[in-house]
């Protein structure tokens, strides 16, 4: 079973300053790491991987330096990685970083299973996963905690959702977005971390996956960000403390005073 | 400072470190206050392959030596050696079958342990010996096929949560430091059963059991080596395995320090971080003198001692006792540095200076130590044809 999982470097969010001027993120000399909630894709692909056999890939776009990020999961027992890596691929929104990931994975081809992260830290959207899926036309599940193959190659998720638990079974090839509850991601080993400092790590440019210009990058992209501003301080908000009982009493009370209609 | 490490020493250090600032200093407070064996990292330090450091590469292991032992000890021993000794012991229990098994013996055990699938222990000490290792009491008769063993071990590390268990045993009392032998048991050996966990002052993550042997029956393939190789396999184990607690030492004074350092920055009184007062400065910078002092002994002697060298009993001896007592001092040091915050258990140098004491007795006392260290210089300075003055 060849299993793809698809991991994004962002920059760590314990040292993000915002520019005081532009109030964009300021990236320059901000160290880079991998999105929290890939590492979590990787770990259920290896788990998936110890219990039933399977050949990982790792698959991210980015700048050159995002090398680092597949050498990192090289080492913790992904079998290999492709960087895809254009300057045309730059600025591309979610729809044209999925278009990208799309033929990198028609290209490695046969693949059974795609991880994602629930979403990137950086970007936040959660929608890169589900694009990627619309794209290649196979099912996906978000928001899964659990992952499970069963027999005749089906695999049964469970998602965490607001409504509470829901259990799906998924034909294959199927992709799935990750909740950290589906286990701690795993140190390295040495003998991962020998072979991934070894590893030839191939870089995939447009020409390479089959792309034209205008599909991917910024001309590919549907939206723009026109603006980043941090949203004004949502006003008069309380905590209500002590027994559930009592901060039911006070929030009553709140509400009829708030002049709520209907109380 | 540049120890000229190679890459694969960088990798083996690089990993320990990550290990220990994820998996073990999180959670060693609570290790240590419910007294809970840490099954959890252990298992993260197999996946790791950091069992395997010292196993030979056809056992399945890394085929590292001393050396790389010791990096990957030292920074595990920086968060916490509790853990680290639960490690290491599997090591220490390795060390007779890896230097006198027969292939069988390796073939059969070694891969295991250099996977972390099975833990491994070293049992010697008794009631009645314990710097006095010629007085152990525990017998091991031959009988047809197999050996019967009687007798308690006292105080084994990884004792019940290990699976196998290398163990001096008496084989004939007329032959006195010739009569003794090691033998490989296992849990779920007939007859062979554990007493109940010790309470400790401080490594409160380490299991310490008694081993109980009541007629204890095993296979005679059991035996290391020959009947009466005990004592040399004991001391040719201490050589391996004595640079490694040197390493706990210097890996512990490095975490003392670390926290010493960065509080003294921190606190405020007189309105100046502590710091800034020569008293406190003076006190830290003799703590990063003789923890890195530590340090350098121990990384020459590994790899001295990784040329098996014939002074090899006294160079570990001198790792031991020096580091160990670094290790005492720079984490006394650490408490009086803290004050009272030092005092409390909401700060890791309580535990570090409780844990620091086990490292001058365990593994020969550093008394012991010294001993072995003086003997050696006579008989050195017998030999040479030299006058000094
Ligand atoms: C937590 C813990 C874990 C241990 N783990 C293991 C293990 O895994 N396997 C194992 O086999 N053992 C283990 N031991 C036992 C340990 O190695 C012994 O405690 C140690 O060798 C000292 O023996 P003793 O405690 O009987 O002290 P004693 O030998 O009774 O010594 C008492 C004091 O007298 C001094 N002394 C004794 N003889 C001399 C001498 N000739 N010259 C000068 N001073 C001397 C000692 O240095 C010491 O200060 C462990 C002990 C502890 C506490």
């Amino acid at each position: 079973m060849k299993i793809v999982v698809c991991i994004k470097q962002v920059p760590d969010a314990k040292n993000v300053r915002i520019d005081p001027h532009t109030h964009t993120l300021v990236r320059q000399g901000v160290e880079s790491i991998i999105n929290p909630f890939d590492l979590f894709a990787v770990e259920a692909a290896l788990r998936l991987k110890d219990r039933h056999g399977a050949h990982v890939t790792a698959l991210t776009m980015g700048p050159p330096q995002a090398e680092e990020a597949l050498r990192d999961v090289l080492s913790r027992g992904v079998d290999d990685a492709v960087l895809l890596s254009d300057r045309a691929f730059a600025g591309a929104d979610t729809w044209a970083t999925a278009t990208a990931l799309a033929a990198a994975v028609r290209k490695l081809g046969d693949v059974s299973l795609i991880f994602c992260g629930k979403q990137a830290v950086d970007g936040d959207t959660a929608q890169v996963g589900p694009e990627l899926a619309t794209l290649l036309d196979i099912p996906y599940a978000t928001f899964v905690k659990q992952v499970e193959l069963g027999d005749e190659g089906r695999l049964k998720v469970v998602r965490k959702t607001d409504e509470g638990m829901e259990v799906w079974r998924l034909p294959l090839p199927a992709l799935v977005t990750v909740l950290r509850d589906v286990g701690d991601p795993r140190v390295p080993s040495i003998k991962h971390k020998m072979r991934a400092k070894k590893a030839a790590v191939p870089v995939w440019g447009l020409a390479d996956v089959g792309l034209s210009e205008d599909r991917v990058g910024l001309k590919g992209s549907f939206t723009q960000v026109v603006r980043v501003f941090s949203p004004p301080k949502r006003a008069d908000r309380r905590m209500l403390e002590g027994p559930v009982s009592e901060q039911v009493e006070k929030l009553f009370q709140f509400l009829k005073e708030a002049k709520v209609p209907g109380l | 400072m540049n120890y000229f490490l190679t890459d694969e020493q960088k990798m083996i250090q690089e990993l320990a470190e990550q290990i220990a600032r994820e998996k073990i200093r999180p959670v060693r407070a609570q290790l240590d206050e419910a007294e809970e064996f840490p099954t959890e990292i252990l298992k993260v330090l197999a996946q790791s392959d950091l069992f395997g450091v010292c196993i030979p590469e056809e056992y399945g292991g890394l085929g590292g030596g001393i050396l790389e032992n010791c990096l990957a000890v030292e920074q595990l021993a920086r968060a916490c050696i509790g853990v680290a000794t639960s490690y290491a012991a599997s090591g220490l229990g390795a060390y007779p079958i890896l230097l006198y098994g027969s292939e069988a013996q390796k073939a059969a055990y070694l891969p295991d342990i250099a996977a972390g699938k099975r833990l491994a222990a070293f049992a010697v000490t008794e009631s009645g010996a314990g710097s006095d290792v010629t007085a152990i009491r525990t017998t091991a008769v031959k009988d047809g096929d197999s050996y019967v063993l009687n007798g308690t071990k006292q105080w084994i590390t990884n004792g019940g949560e290990a699976d196998i268990y290398s163990v001096l045993a008496v084989t004939d009392k007329t032959k006195g430091p010739r009569g003794a032998s090691f033998f490989i048991v296992e849990k779920g050996d007939p007859g062979f059963t554990f007493g109940k966990k010790e309470k400790k002052l401080g490594i409160r993550a380490s299991a310490t059991r008694e081993l109980v042997f009541q007629d204890c029956r095993i296979p005679k393939e059991r035996l290391i080596a020959r009947e009466g190789m005990g004592f040399i396999i004991a001391m040719k184990t201490f050589d391996k395995s004595r640079p490694g607690i040197g390493a706990l030492g210097v890996g512990l004074a490095q975490g003392a320090l670390d926290i010493a350092v960065e509080y003294a920055r921190k606190r405020i009184q007189f309105g100046k971080p502590i710091i800034t007062f020569q008293a406190i400065q003076h006190k830290l910078a003799d703590m990063a003198i003789k923890t890195e002092a530590a340090r350098a002994l121990i990384y020459a002697a590994a790899r001295h001692l990784d040329t098996d060298p014939p002074d090899a009993g006294k160079v570990a001896a001198m790792c031991k006792v020096f580091a160990s007592d670094t290790a005492m001092e720079v984490t006394t040091e650490a408490v009086q540095v803290l004050g009272g915050y030092g005092y409390m258990r909401d700060y890791p140098v309580e535990k570090m200076f409780r844990d620091a004491k086990i490292l001058q007795i365990y593994e020969g006392t550093n008394e012991i130590q010294r001993n072995i260290i003086g003997q050696e210089l006579n008989k050195e300075y017998g030999r040479m044809k030299e006058t000094f003055f």
